[in-house]
């Protein structure tokens, strides 16, 4: 084995097809952000506890710290950065922003993007829905409250 | 990371064929969110990762055609999670597999994964032992089929070879008035390890007594135990509260926990009494008795 076990990889981001030519090593967060320039998703904990690195693979979420680049071949990757199309705020970043759902922004698109999961699968969650969900999630800023009334509003904005 | 080689086999043939040549230098990666942190930080040095998810054996998800349940070892937690029919007809192991991480990882998590890493606070494997789950296990030598209580060989080691892999798992259909339950302690709310957990299957009798009952006990020894002198006091009886209290007291001699961080061996040994109760109790008013 050598250290330079490259390969080409093809796969979609926010759907785009790309191809990469990455070691087994590279996680997919470090090919996200370090070979497509994508740098939404965040490097937290790197063991899959905090969050910062969720992105969507085949339309779930999914810690990419703890997924490797080469297991993509073919499968669909969705970003913060794909969430609303140009210059557009999804309803879920406009909620978040207008209900103070964060403080610094290093856990913002990984919490983004479990809500969007959140609401694709529960359309009105309960408050213990809500925080059963983004468990999975870390905020160090907000206290989480501010959190759950983001994910609340956005919820009622999508449904009215 | 340090560097290794992947393959991503897409059949059973490619795949036992790898494992056959790597042996222990290869790892299944399935969901990956333990083999990759493992890696990371050195604890684990395959110099092969072969990549389970394309196998179709091992994604597999459907009825046996007799009112059990096949699932592939590389299949997500959160398949299992969110099946009605999982949910209905083994109920512990929807529960267990809700407790596996957060969502983000019962998305990649599998039950080979969590049965694989032969951790004895795995939350899956309680509920496979009491519901009677067998895990079908391919290698060169041909294919064979194992209770899931039988692959434990200690804490992070299965009795299997270094070049056989698990491909599914087989869950075969509980008899009539039968439940299952799950519970485990942590100390928050979510996203930890099992201080203690506790498995049941029970089915009653026509007459309401306790025709069959299966505990098993997760973190309480260096494998997952059956807890086989509490199965002795309930088999046949009544359920009452004094019996369910009884069976926890019966549990505790399977038990012989470790102290760390997440408890003390005295503790441990407190709560499988406590829990084995409360699994009983919670698994028998699932069938409509109410002893609490």
């Amino acid at each position: 084995m050598t250290t330079t076990n490259r390969r080409i990889v093809q796969f979609t981001v926010n759907g785009n097809s790309v191809e990469v030519a990455i070691t087994p090593r590279q996680t997919l967060l470090e090919v996200v952000r370090d070979d497509l320039g994508l740098t939404g998703a965040k490097e937290g904990c790197s063991n899959g506890n905090c969050g910062s690195c969720t992105i969507e693979v085949d339309g779930v979420t999914i810690n990419s710290c703890c997924a490797l680049g080469v297991e993509m071949d073919g499968r669909e990757v969705n970003t913060i950065e794909g969430l609303a199309p140009g210059n557009d705020l999804h309803p879920i970043q406009k909620a978040y922003m207008e209900n103070g759902g964060f403080q610094c922004g290093i856990c913002t698109p990984g919490f983004i993007l479990s809500t969007d999961h959140l609401l694709k699968m529960i359309s009105n969650p309960t408050e213990e829905e809500i925080r059963l969900h983004l468990a999975g999630n870390l905020c160090r800023c907000t206290g989480y409250d501010k959190i759950v009334r983001s994910v609340q509003a956005a919820a009622e904005d999508m449904n009215s | 990371m340090r560097n290794f080689d992947y393959v991503a086999p897409t059949s059973l043939a490619e795949a036992v064929q790898a494992f056959g040549q790597a042996g222990d230098k290869a790892r299944a990666l399935a969901g990956g969110t333990d083999i990759i942190d493992q890696i990371r930080i050195g604890r684990r040095t395959p110099e092969l990762l072969i990549d389970t998810k394309r196998v179709p054996e091992m994604m597999v998800f459907e009825g046996d055609g007799a009112g059990g349940l096949r699932i592939g070892a590389a299949l997500p937690l959160s398949r299992v999670r969110d099946d009605a029919m999982v949910q209905s007809t083994f109920p512990a192991l929807a529960t267990a597999s809700g407790l596996v991480g957060a969502v983000q990882i019962q998305n990649r998590a599998t039950l080979g994964g969590n049965v694989g890493n032969a951790a004895p606070s795995g939350d899956t494997i309680p509920p496979l032992v009491v519901l009677g789950g067998t895990v079908v296990i391919a290698g060169p030598r041909g294919t064979r089929e194992e209770p899931v209580g039988d692959i434990f060989a200690g804490p992070g080691q299965m009795t299997l070879a270094p070049d056989e892999c698990l491909v599914e798992f087989r869950v075969p259909a509980p008899k009539a008035n039968s439940s299952s339950y799950y519970v485990r302690f942590i100390p928050r709310a979510e996203m930890d390890i099992a201080v203690v957990g506790v498995g049941v299957a029970l089915t009653l009798n026509g007459g309401g007594q306790i025709e069959d009952v299966n505990i098993s006990l997760a973190s309480v020894a260096p494998t997952p135990v059956r807890a086989t002198d509490a199965e002795d006091v309930l088999r046949g009886e009544t359920l009452t509260a004094a019996l369910a209290r009884e069976a926890g007291e019966q549990a505790e001699h399977h038990a012989s926990p470790i102290s760390d961080v997440r408890g003390s061996a005295d503790y441990r040994r407190e709560l499988t009494k406590v829990l084995t109760r409360r699994a009983v109790a919670a698994c028998a008013a699932q069938l409509g008795v109410n002893v609490s």
